[in-house]
Formats: C-alpha cells, structure tokens, sequence
C-alpha cells in the first residue's frame, strides 16, 4: 500500500520532535505534538466499504472533498478534476468513525493531578458550564484516542446533581469550536441513588431514603422553575408578555432541554434507580431523554424499550452484584438491544476511550451481534445526538468521518492504518507511537 | 462443553449427570483436589513447543501426563472432547489484589513481617469470574503503599478451597517492593516519615538492607555461640542474646536470593536505581511491576536479566505515567526483557487474552509471543515456571479451553481446570457463583458510577492503593463523595 511508506515518513520524523519536546520540558507538557494532516480531495479505491446503513461494498470506491464524503459506489466517478491523492485501499475495509457518547476527554489530562481536572465543577445544579468551553484541543489523550479509530466523542461534566452540557466534538482541531460538532449535545445528570455509595457510606437505610427523596424533590423543584422560566421567556420572545426578568444562566441552560436542541442525560445504573428515573421521566413528556450507565438495563430491558428512550452503556466492567453471572456486563449491551432498546456503548473513560471497538467486540460476541454493535458505535449515537446527517455512516454529503482498517476493527489485533476527521487524514501519530519510535531500538540514530 | 465418562453404562451415567446438573445449577463446582481427565482432538496451544492440531492431552491426579495424539485413559476417566476448541495453559496473573481482605498494612515504609497470606478471602467470587477468563494462577499482591510492603501469595484458583487450599505451597516466596508516588504520598507527603521523594525512597531501600546484613551477622554470631556454649558449657561463655526480627530475617532472606521481589515502579529513574541497588546488594531474579516507564531503559533491564510484568495500556491516570506507550511491553520484549501482561484488577483479570492480544496490534509482536506474556513469561518472574505456564509433560493440569484463537475478541472461554478439575464450564455454568451467600441482593449493589467514576472524576490510584488512605478518612470521604 501506498500509504505505508507516508506513514514510515511520519513516524521517523515523530522521533525529532519527542527530542525537542524533551528539552523543552514542562512547557510542552499541554502541547499537541504531532504531524500536519493531508487536506484535498481524496480517492480511496479497491476498498471494502462498511456504510453501516446499507449493504457491504467490496472493493469499492470512496471520494472525500472539502471535507465531506462526496461518492460512495463501486466504479470510480469519472468526472473528478485537479490534485487527487490516490489511497488504494486493497485489502481493507473503511468504516465511519467511532463515536464515544460519554467520555471526559480533553476536560481531564492526569486522573490524579487535581489542577489537570476540568470535568468536575463546584456545586450541585451546574446546567451552565459547558464542556466545550473547556476541551483542550492539545490534550495528548486525543491524538492516542484518534489514531485507533474514534473520530467523535462526547466531552460531559461530571459532578453534583446536574453535572453541566457535554459537548460533542470532532477528535481533530485547533480550538474548540473548530471541534465542536454541538456544543449543547446534552445535560448530564446523576440520579440520586437509592443505595449506599460504598462500603464507607455510613448513613442509615431510614438516612438513605431521606437523602434519596430530597434529591428528588430537588429535581422536581429544578424542572418546575425551568419549565415556568422557559415559559416567561417564550411569552416574552413572542411579545405576549412585556417584562424585563433577570436573566438566570442556570435556568437559561436549562431551557435547551424544552426547545429539544439539548437531550437529558440520566445517569442511573440500579435496577430500582432505573424504574424511579423511567417513571419520573414520563412524567416529562417535553423532554428528550438519553439513560446513560443502566448497568441493570437488562433487568428492565422491556420496560427501556416501551418507554423509548435510548441508552448509552459500556460492557467491559464487573458485574454490579457479585451474585450476578460473570458475563453479564458483556452481555447488557445485547440484551438491552434484544429488547428493542436504542443502544451505543461507550467507554465512560478518558485516556482509553480508544478501546471503545473492544467494548463493542465484547457485547457482539455476547449476544449483540456485529452488526448491532457496529451501530452502537457509530449510526446510533449519530441519531441520539440528532447528527445522523452529519456522522455515523458512509453516505454521500456526510462528513468524511473515516476511519481505514487492515481487518475487522473489533478485532483486538487489527491494525487502523488512516484515520480522517471532516477530510482530514489525520497523521498516524500518538505520544504512544512516538516513544516507540525513539525507544523500540535505543541504540538507532538518524 | 460437556464431560462424557468413557463407560459402558453411559446411559446410567448421563442420567445421574443431568440429575446432578439440576442440583448443580445452584452451585459452582468447588475443588476437589486433583483429578484425573482426558482432553480430546483439540489445537494444543502448549506455548513452549508450538501448536499441536488434534491433540489429547492427558491428566492424571492433576499432572499432565500424555501430550499427543489417540491416547486412551481408563473407562472411569472423564473425557472431555475438544474438537474444534483451542486448548492452552491456564493464564497466571503476575500483578492482583483479587480477593485480599486487606490491601495495605500502610503503617511503616517497611513492612516485610507481614504476609499477604494472612489476608485472603476464599470465598470472593471475583475468583469465579477469573477462572471464566481462562486464569489459574495468581500473585496476590500487598499493596504499593510502603516501599517494601508485605510478602505475597502466589495462588491456584482452587475455588471453594480455603485459605490454606488456595495457596500454591510448591512456588517461591515473593514480597512487594514499591517506588515513586505512592510510598512518598503515604509516608512522606501523608505522616512526614521518610521517605517524602524518590531520593529518600532508594535510602529506605539501602538502610534496610543494610541493617539486615548487620542483623543477620550478629544472629547469627549468636546462634552459633548459643550452639557452641550449649555444647560446652564450661569452654564456651553464654552469649549476649540477639532477639530474632522477623522483619530483619525477610529482608535477610531477600538478600540470599530465597525471596523474590516484585517493584511497583513507573519512572526510568526509579527503575534503574533499584537495578543498580540490587547489582550492589546481589539481588537477582526480580520483577518490576506496573513499569510503564520501563520501555526507556529496556537494555539495561535486560543486562540486568530484570522482569518486567506490565499493564497493555493504562496510562495518564497520574503523573508517573504519563509518558506511557502501549507499545511498551513489545518495546521491552524485542530488547529482551522477559515481559508478562498483567491485570491489577478484578476487570481486567476476566479478560487477560484480550489484554494479550493489544500487544500484537502496539507493537507488532507475534501471537506466540503475546500468549506467553500470560502463561510462561509471569510463570517464569513467580519461580514456577518448572511446574505451569505451559502445557508439557509433568506440569500441572491447569488449562483453558476456548471457542476460538484466544487472541480474538470474539473466543469465549469454555472451560477451566485447576489440578485436572473443571472448575469452570460455561455450558453447566451457574447463575449466581458465589460461595458465601449471606449478602442479599439488595446489600450488595456496586454503583457502576463507582467503579467508572475513577476515570469520570480523575483516578486517584492504582488498585494498589486500596485501604492506603484510611489512615485520613475523614479525606478520603471528602473525596469519595465529592461526585454526589
């Protein structure tokens, strides 16, 4: 293949900025250290298309300009003029890229570097911080993510009642909104759990129930006022109401949920917990929901699937009980799908979210089938996220989201040999391929 | 898969089988002590002497006995058929805390009187979900708190035996060492005792042994004085009493070689300091664990004939790691380094060959070479290399059986034996596996938020830090609960 020998080019020159980075130090620490992208017009041809919304090409041909994929079919389109870079293809197979709906890279660098933290705000009910505003787009994690075939993720606070806005974001840019796909994808809450938090969790079962139940209250209190805010504003905004309120950024934030440009995102993962969420959560039909976590969405798989709210789940964990069948956390995924559940995986991580194919591998062999787990990862979320005509497939006039396997890329042992993120082909390139570089042969020099 | 008795009263014997399958439904398997069985027609993986398509393997009273094609067993032999199945030695884990009771006896940066064997729970049912990931064999580590903590329990996941059953009694006594940032957080940053930096951790090292060549010089003066006066009174004078220390004596025993040492460690620094130390003090035949940081200085590890027992790609969860590569253990290997992949934890543990297989993909290493990383490589940095870690003639009957190449995402293992015995069957395997059924349901609950919120607010820790902190409790609520 052609591009091998590009790839050799990059990695030799990887090498040289390990060196410099090395000198310079701590400044470098936050830098992106990496290569230049191609950009242009691309033909990639001979190669085994996965579209994921229809039927297998093989041996098929790809063209990617300005960004977007502009062909899809088996002969190469004649009418195609100036600079074309040529990938063949041969023996591979080309997918849309993976799509991680819930992971907090580029707000957290170093899990134990308190100051390297951002996912993470002050205070209980946080609709207003806004994860995009905060994404490093130097964040090492990135490239590494990037390089073994996800392209897009969703960056979500974390803390309180209300963690904050995740953003959806390309893995590729200089800025965050150069990156940003939706800045206002979802609000991200914790649902109170009715449970110990953990073996050091002293409170009573009698404290329990009265924390659980203040924490409810507390939300039904939050979207009442939200609701009645968004209500003023609307009557305001139309002129049947002639009023100058103070502006409240928390409520503000909030109102993205009732005009649907935001999803909520209820994290709940206790079989109980679920039930309470599913039942508080019809209660609300001007929201568009998105369960995340539901780690006993197979317990209630039915009951998900009558309610119609999708899930974002992950499979490599231990199960949640130790009375539990070992295989259950692989098997979730499929089992939830099974149901008629909407179903993406996730890794829920930051610095590994590049393993989000083997959480995918792992719920396809147990029970979810290929063909359902490549969905979760990339046609699904697309459509939980409202961006299915943006990303998730190869179909023409969406973003050349690419990513060019040598193999099944569940597979542990394939290899991702080119990656493209809104037309760009991205260089090979990671803080992990770059130590190889230098440190595979120590002895080596240019 | 399904166990046949090779015997003329098959019908009678399938029978009792279902019968004893309804009631078995309940309940695991619990080990027996070793068993004899014949494994049938599979590709034998032995790892130390290639593939063998269609092969029998052969185990009597636990010990392999017969590697090779038609054998026979006596009709009261079970026959386990495997055709189409890839049969290979059981996976041994270098790095776990599986089912300690407790983790860190965090009290002192050293810490060799105590020995993790004082601390295993048998009932833990995180051992059944390691036996249905292929594992057989484990280093039940102290934790990473002190710089030398306790001594550890190399294991044989004997489920359903005691605490006694469950330890490998033949394999060699290994103790924990451990660098960088958790000892100077616990010790120096945490109570103000030495060592608070990586200069304070290597006297630490160097203090102790140093005490231990001097202590070992006058107990022993003693003792052979004792001997000499107890055998002539009246020619040879009582001597002054030297106590014994059993801390002294393991440290003493680490230095004659009769202990081997397992590092936590991370940085280059660090890692070559401790080879340098032990050059001095004539340490051989140890592991460095974790040593994310070991691809730097992979040729020294390996002049040095140092182990490296390494994670396939965590990383960036702390300073110390940050300048990691998944690329590490192929870098460590193609230098020479004999390099094991291991877990640190109950998740990773239950897939093992996965871990394995992401070596083929950062680094391009052979399949062979990946399958040794969890079975020869880690049998060889625990000293039981002789008896598991490869299926040969005279080692122990400790085998995964699985659907497919165990490199693919998509094999499944099938069945586990320890000593010859199927302690784990996929096909008759049981809803609920625990042993100790006293929790309830509703007790025993773990928040998913719990265990991924490591990475959701920033891991603090390795799983080597468990129990380190309740020394500060009041902190670590603040911390753990900070999420909600």
């Amino acid at each position: 293949m052609t591009m091998n020998k590009k790839n050799n080019t990059f990695l030799s020159r990887s090498g040289w900025v390990v060196v410099m980075s090395l000198f310079l130090g701590f400044a470098t620490v936050e830098a992106q250290i990496t290569e230049k992208p191609q950009y242009g017009t691309f033909l990639i041809e001979n190669v085994d298309i996965y579209p994921v919304t229809s039927d297998v090409i093989q041996g098929g041909v790809v063209v990617v300009k300005d960004g977007l994929i502009e062909y899809v079919g088996s002969n190469v389109k004649p009418d195609l003029t100036g600079d074309i870079i040529r990938i063949d293809g041969s023996g591979h197979r080309l997918y849309p890229g993976f799509i991680d709906s819930e992971t907090q890279l580029g707000l957290n660098e170093i899990g134990a570097v308190a100051v390297t933290i951002d996912a993470a705000e002050v205070g209980s009910v946080n609709p207003e911080m806004i994860a995009q505003t905060a994404i490093n787009p130097g964040s090492v994690s990135i490239p590494v993510t990037r390089v073994d075939g996800v392209t897009n993720v969703v960056a979500a606070p974390v803390s309180g009642l209300v963690s904050g806005t995740g953003s959806l974001i390309d893995l590729y840019g200089y800025t965050p909104e150069a990156m940003s796909i939706d800045q206002r994808a979802g609000i991200y809450i914790n649902w109170p759990s009715s449970g110990k938090r953990g073996w050091w969790d002293s409170r009573s079962e009698k404290e329990i129930e009265k924390d659980y139940n203040e924490a409810i209250d507390q939300i039904n209190e939050l979207f009442d006022d939200a609701r009645a805010y968004h209500t003023m504003w609307q009557a305001i905004e139309s002129d049947e109401l002639d009023a100058q309120p103070d502006v409240n950024a928390k409520m503000d934030a909030m109102r993205y949920l009732f005009t649907q440009d935001a999803r909520l995102v209820v994290r709940v993962n206790r079989e109980k917990d679920i039930l309470a969420a599913l039942e508080w959560a019809t209660q609300q039909d001007d929201l568009s929901f998105v369960f995340s976590g539901v780690s006993e969405g197979w317990r209630v798989a039915d009951k998900l699937a009558d309610a119609d709210i999708p899930v974002i789940a992950t499979a490599l964990v231990t199960p949640s009980r130790p009375s539990d069948h070992y295989a259950r956390p692989y098997q979730n995924a499929g089992l939830m799908a099974n149901a008629g559940v909407h179903v993406s995986l996730s890794t829920f991580n930051t610095e590994n979210v590049r393993n989000l194919p083997f959480h995918a591998g792992y719920a396809a062999t147990y029970g979810m089938g290929v063909e359902e787990a490549l969905k979760a990862v990339t046609i699904n979320p697309a459509e939980i996220w409202g961006v299915d005509d943006k990303l998730g497939s190869i179909d023409v006039g969406k973003h050349a989201n690419l990513i060019l396997v040598d193999g099944d890329p569940f597979e542990t042992t394939s290899i991702i040999k080119d990656v493209f993120i809104r037309g760009y082909r991205i260089p090979m390139v990671s803080r992990h391929t770059q130590l190889n570089e230098e440190f595979l042969d120590r002895d080596a020099t240019n | 898969m399904t166990i046949q008795k090779s015997t003329t009263h098959k019908g009678l014997l399938t029978a009792v089988m279902m019968l004893s399958f309804t009631y078995v439904s309940a309940q695991p398997s619990t080990y027996a002590g070793p068993q004899s069985v014949l494994i049938k027609n599979g590709l034998v993986k032995t790892i130390t002497q290639g593939d063998l398509p269609n092969t029998d393997v052969y185990i009597v009273n636990g010990i392999i006995q017969g590697i090779g094609q038609e054998l026979s067993a006596p009709g009261n032999i079970p026959v386990i058929d495997a055709t189409g199945k890839v049969v290979m030695p059981g996976i041994i884990d270098a790095h776990s805390h599986l089912n300690t009771v407790s983790t860190n006896e965090a009290t002192s940066p050293v810490t060799a009187e105590i020995t993790i064997k004082e601390s295993i729970d048998p009932n833990d049912v995180a051992m059944y979900h390691a036996l249905a990931g292929g594992v057989t064999t484990i280093n039940l580590m102290h934790g990473s708190a002190n710089v030398i903590g306790a001594r550890n329990a190399t294991l044989k996941l004997r489920y359903g035996a005691d605490q006694f059953g469950l330890q490998f009694q033949e394999a060699p006594q290994t103790i924990k060492f451990a660098l960088g940032e958790n000892p100077t957080r616990v010790h120096g940053q945490g109570t103000g005792v030495q060592p608070r930096t990586r200069m304070g951790v290597e006297r630490v090292i160097r203090d102790i042994f140093d005490d231990a060549i001097e202590y070992d010089r006058q107990r022993q003066a003693y003792l052979d004085q004792k001997e000499a006066h107890e055998r002539r009174p009246n020619r040879v004078a009582p001597p002054v009493p030297v106590a014994m220390n059993l801390r002294l004596e393991v440290i003493s025993d680490i230095l004659k070689g009769n202990i081997l040492v397992h590092c936590h460690s991370y940085r280059a620094d660090e890692i070559v300091m401790l080879v340098n130390v032990f050059k001095e003090y004539g340490v051989e035949n140890y592991t460095f664990q974790h040593a994310n940081e070991a691809f730097k200085v992979a040729p020294e590890l390996a002049e040095a004939g140092a182990n490296a027992s390494v994670f396939s790609d965590w990383w960036a969860y702390k300073f110390e790691v940050y300048y990691s590569t998944a690329y590490n253990a192929a870098i460590l290997h193609e230098n020479g380094v004999n390099t094991s992949i291991n877990s640190d934890s109950n998740e990773l543990i239950r897939h093992l060959n996965h871990e394995a297989a992401k070596v083929v993909r950062y680094g391009g290493i052979s399949a062979d070479d990946a399958l040794a990383m969890i079975t020869i490589n880690p049998a060889k940095q625990l000293g039981i290399d002789d008896m598991v870690g490869s299926l040969e003639v005279g080692k122990h009957g400790d085998i995964s059986i699985w659907s497919a190449d165990p490199l693919s995402i998509y094999a499944v293992n099938e069945m586990t034996l320890v000593d010859g015995q199927v302690l784990f069957n996929r096909e008759a395997d049981v809803a609920d596996a625990r042993l100790d059924r006293a929790i309830s349901y509703d007790q025993s609950f773990k928040d998913l938020q719990s265990e991924v919120s490591e990475a959701v607010r920033g891991r603090q820790d390795d799983a080597c830090m468990e129990d380190a902190f309740i020394l500060f409790e009041s902190g670590l609520q603040t911390e753990q609960t900070h999420n909600h």
